[in-house]
């Protein structure tokens, strides 16, 4: 069997060590754009921050690919798939599939505005090799722009912030992380950046760029050395596309989520072709919609489904569902799940917790400050388990396993009953 | 797999074994050298208590474990006697295997300090120190029959 996999992400590497829980002697190679072995995407803004080097952020040890008997095709663009006779040309070389993997992920969308190919620094915040140019571009005296103010472009903040003079950040949105928060936790974000020196302009964006200076619809005007633009991301679905692949799904309001669309074992509908991560739709569990859900550790586990289904075997039943972690400039926050629920709240010093209730069900939360044992309520939204089942009250206050009754502690935690 | 199973019944709720897994986690030689540094439980074992129920929760080393697939870093893996281990030099602490854990068995190391769990105590022959010194059998390490 030859598999090939496009694309070295993470998704990548949970289709190798899927692949191989089945079939050890396959042929694997990985088609990579990016010159590095897999890396953490998320780790860029670590790295600038300092908290990780070069040497430690390969995602596998170095020996992985070879372990796995895994030929590496790296800083080469997969140009064409050849789906009829099953062949992927990439630099000008052939390779050929029994099955092939598309984890292309997303590339950053840039809004077209007037003055943006004259500016000079000017970086997207994405890729390993963005993290670098921008290291190189700034120093203690740069003002940098950041052109949305989600968990990429926050974190691009704080990753840049013990390294720049004064960062601001512009959004069109009337708050911060608006995707992860309500109006309330989002504040309480906002609050914190500030007080460490970070300027936002809210419900605002660039008309123009000018000579060293944004042109903000408001009228303000913004001088600035070096522009991270991090609006957000399109899933590169055209590999795909041009395979015959389904690339997009109309929701309900009418407006088209763009995203390889696949089944739970990853699968397209195009014989031979798998998708999983960045690139595709996933079934969101609390909202009950196909979307985008693209985090990292949905894309590890979709690479494994595809991985175990292209070597004619079947991987955990997967629950997908946002799960968001991030520390913002020592802010601690985890959120997970939808927020179209009944709301409870915990307020104490330090602490927000927002917990949302529907049918009965716990649909999501917002964590600020302490989140201990946070996963319990993770498991709770996964599984769909009633709060009239559990003691909720004390879930709130400090998530433990006893709250959730004898029997799923004994479940969970001792050994199964030897005699009867 | 061996793994560390819970006699709840026989839990005393005395938290030895919360110290013992700190002590065995610090490298320290001497017990209360590990503490010198302010250092607290938990860390790879916690006791919960309900009314007059005890119980110890340590990591399951999960064979589906959403820890390691949700690792950002690739700090978590498993190693060849099953056991979930965090590459302290690896992980930035994003927590996003305190988000993910089903069991609440991953604890925070602090801001910007790589995270706390079970590791079975790989660094003791994987003996675990919080069952040789449960003083009443109420965590017990044996093989999983399912597997």
């Amino acid at each position: 069997m030859k598999y090939v996999i496009i694309g070295n992400g993470v998704a990548s590497i949970g289709a190798i060590e899927g692949i191989r829980k089945n079939d050890k002697k396959g042929s694997i190679t990985v088609i990579g754009e990016e010159k590095y072995p897999c890396y953490g995407r998320p780790l860029i803004s670590y790295y600038l921050e300092g908290m990780t080097s070069l040497d430690k952020m390969d995602y596998r040890p170095s020996q992985f690919y070879k372990d796995n008997g895994v030929k590496l095709v790296l800083g080469v663009k997969a140009e064409k798939i050849d789906a009829v006779s099953g062949k992927v040309l990439a630099g000008g070389k052939e390779y050929p599939y029994d099955k092939l993997l598309i984890a292309t992920g997303s590339s950053p969308v840039i809004p077209p505005t007037p003055g943006y190919d004259k500016v000079k620094r000017k970086f997207t915040f994405i890729r390993l090799d963005d993290a670098l140019a921008i290291e190189k571009a700034v120093d203690k005296t740069s003002r940098v722009l950041v052109i949305g103010a989600g968990l990429t472009g926050l974190k691009a903040a704080e990753g840049l912030y013990g390294r720049v003079g004064s960062i601001t950040v512009v959004d069109m949105a009337d708050r911060v992380l608006p995707a992860v928060t309500d109006a309330e936790s989002s504040a309480i974000v906002r609050s914190h950046l500030e007080s460490k020196g970070i300027a936002f302009c809210l419900s605002d964006h660039v008309e123009r760029f000018d000579d060293g200076f944004a042109v903000l619809a408001s009228g303000k005007t913004i001088a600035f050395d070096v522009l991270v633009t991090s609006v957000g991301v399109r899933p590169n679905t055209e590999l795909a596309t041009s395979v015959g692949c389904a690339t997009e799904r109309m929701t309900e309001s009418g407006r088209p989520f763009r995203g390889i669309v696949v089944d739970r074992d990853q699968y397209t509908g195009v014989d031979g072709i798998y998708a999983a991560g960045d690139c595709t739709l996933s079934y969101d569990l609390t909202l009950g919609n196909t979307r985008p859900l693209a985090i990292q550790p949905n894309a590890y586990m979709q690479g494994e489904a595809a991985g175990a289904a292209m070597s004619g075997a079947r991987a955990e039943r997967r629950e997908y569902l946002p799960v968001n972690s991030g520390g913002l400039l020592g802010l601690r926050m985890i959120t997970a799940g939808a927020y179209d629920g009944e709301p409870i709240t915990v307020k104490r010093e330090g602490i927000f917790r927002r917990f949302f209730i529907r049918e009965r069900k716990l649909r999501g939360f917002i964590q600020i400050g302490d989140y201990s044992r946070v996963g319990i309520l993770t498991e709770m939204i996964r599984k769909g388990t009633s709060v009239d089942s559990v003691d909720f009250a004390s879930l709130t206050e400090s998530p433990d396993l006893a709250a959730l009754g004898d029997e799923y502690v004994r479940s969970v935690l001792g050994r199964k009953e030897k005699e009867k | 797999m061996k793994r560390v199973y819970v006699n709840e019944e026989w839990c005393l709720g005395c938290r030895l074994c919360e110290y013992w897994c700190v002590f065995s986690a610090s490298g320290e030689k001497h017990f209360p050298f590990a503490f010198d540094g302010g250092a607290k439980p938990p860390a790879g074992i916690q006791v919960e208590e309900r009314g007059s129920v005890h119980f110890a929760v340590n990591c399951r080393h999960c064979e589906d474990p959403l820890c390691l697939k949700g690792c950002i870093s690739g700090a978590l893996s498993r190693d060849g006697y099953g056991a979930i281990r965090v590459d302290k030099t690896k992980c930035v602490g994003c927590h996003t295997c305190i988000a993910l854990c089903p069991y609440g068995c991953i604890v925070s190391g602090g801001d910007n300090m790589p995270i706390k769990k079970c590791q079975l105590c790989a660094g003791k022959d994987y003996t675990p120190q919080c069952v040789s010194h449960c003083p009443n059998n109420a965590i017990v390490f044996e093989e999983d029959e399912d597997l």
